[in-house]
């Protein structure tokens, strides 16, 4: 699982039948401190409520397809739950 | 399985079902000379892992789904072991 954060909703025309239950966000993929870091994805939102603004953790490939309702479908990315806080321990700590 | 180091965690309430009850850590990647490459990961974890603590990570979702008796848990890392030392070469 990675960090990311919701930087806009992808509003698909036409989608398989297996996700047009499912929101699409764009992500920016963030590293353990919450700065922006890689390029932006699409992914599936399996809570469903996940929107702009909102750092999130995600995963990929086939855990991303477990992770939504109903499983088991198409998608490269999907979230798996909201970050409410992300707590990095100072570095005096991890020595 | 990598090696890692405990460096964060994540508070979450609005999660998958899988996620209930267990807790989430941020994990940095090391290399075999225990430097952090750079790299991260969030981890779930399976035996009380702490902060600071080197650590054996499982990246890839069977283990993973294994230890949590779920075949539809959508989890890939698991901390599973708690390391003491690395020893590098025979001297």
């Amino acid at each position: 699982m990675l960090l990311g954060r919701v930087i806009g909703t992808v509003v698909p025309a036409t989608l398989v039948d297996e996700l047009s239950a499912t929101p699409l966000l764009w992500i920016q993929p963030l590293d353990r401190e919450g700065q922006p870091d890689g390029e932006p994805l699409v992914c599936a939102d399996g809570t469903r409520m996940a929107g702009p603004g909102q750092m999130i953790y995600w995963v990929a490939s086939r855990e991303a397809s477990l992770a939504l309702d109903p499983w088991f479908v198409p998608v490269d990315d999907a979230i798996v739950g909201l970050v409410d806080e992300l707590r990095n321990y100072p570095p005096k700590d991890l020595t | 399985m990598i090696l890692a180091r405990i460096t964060g965690s994540i508070v979450s309430t609005i999660h998958h079902p899988i996620v209930d009850g267990r807790k989430l850590l941020l994990a940095e990647r090391l290399d075999l000379t225990g430097k952090p490459t750079g790299g991260y990961l969030i981890a779930m974890d399976a035996i009380g892992a702490g902060r600071g603590e080197t650590v054996l990570i499982l990246d890839e979702g069977n283990g993973a789904r294994q230890i949590l008796d779920d075949s539809n848990a959508p989890v890939r890392s698991m901390v599973v072991g708690i390391v003491d030392a690395v020893e590098l070469g025979s001297s």
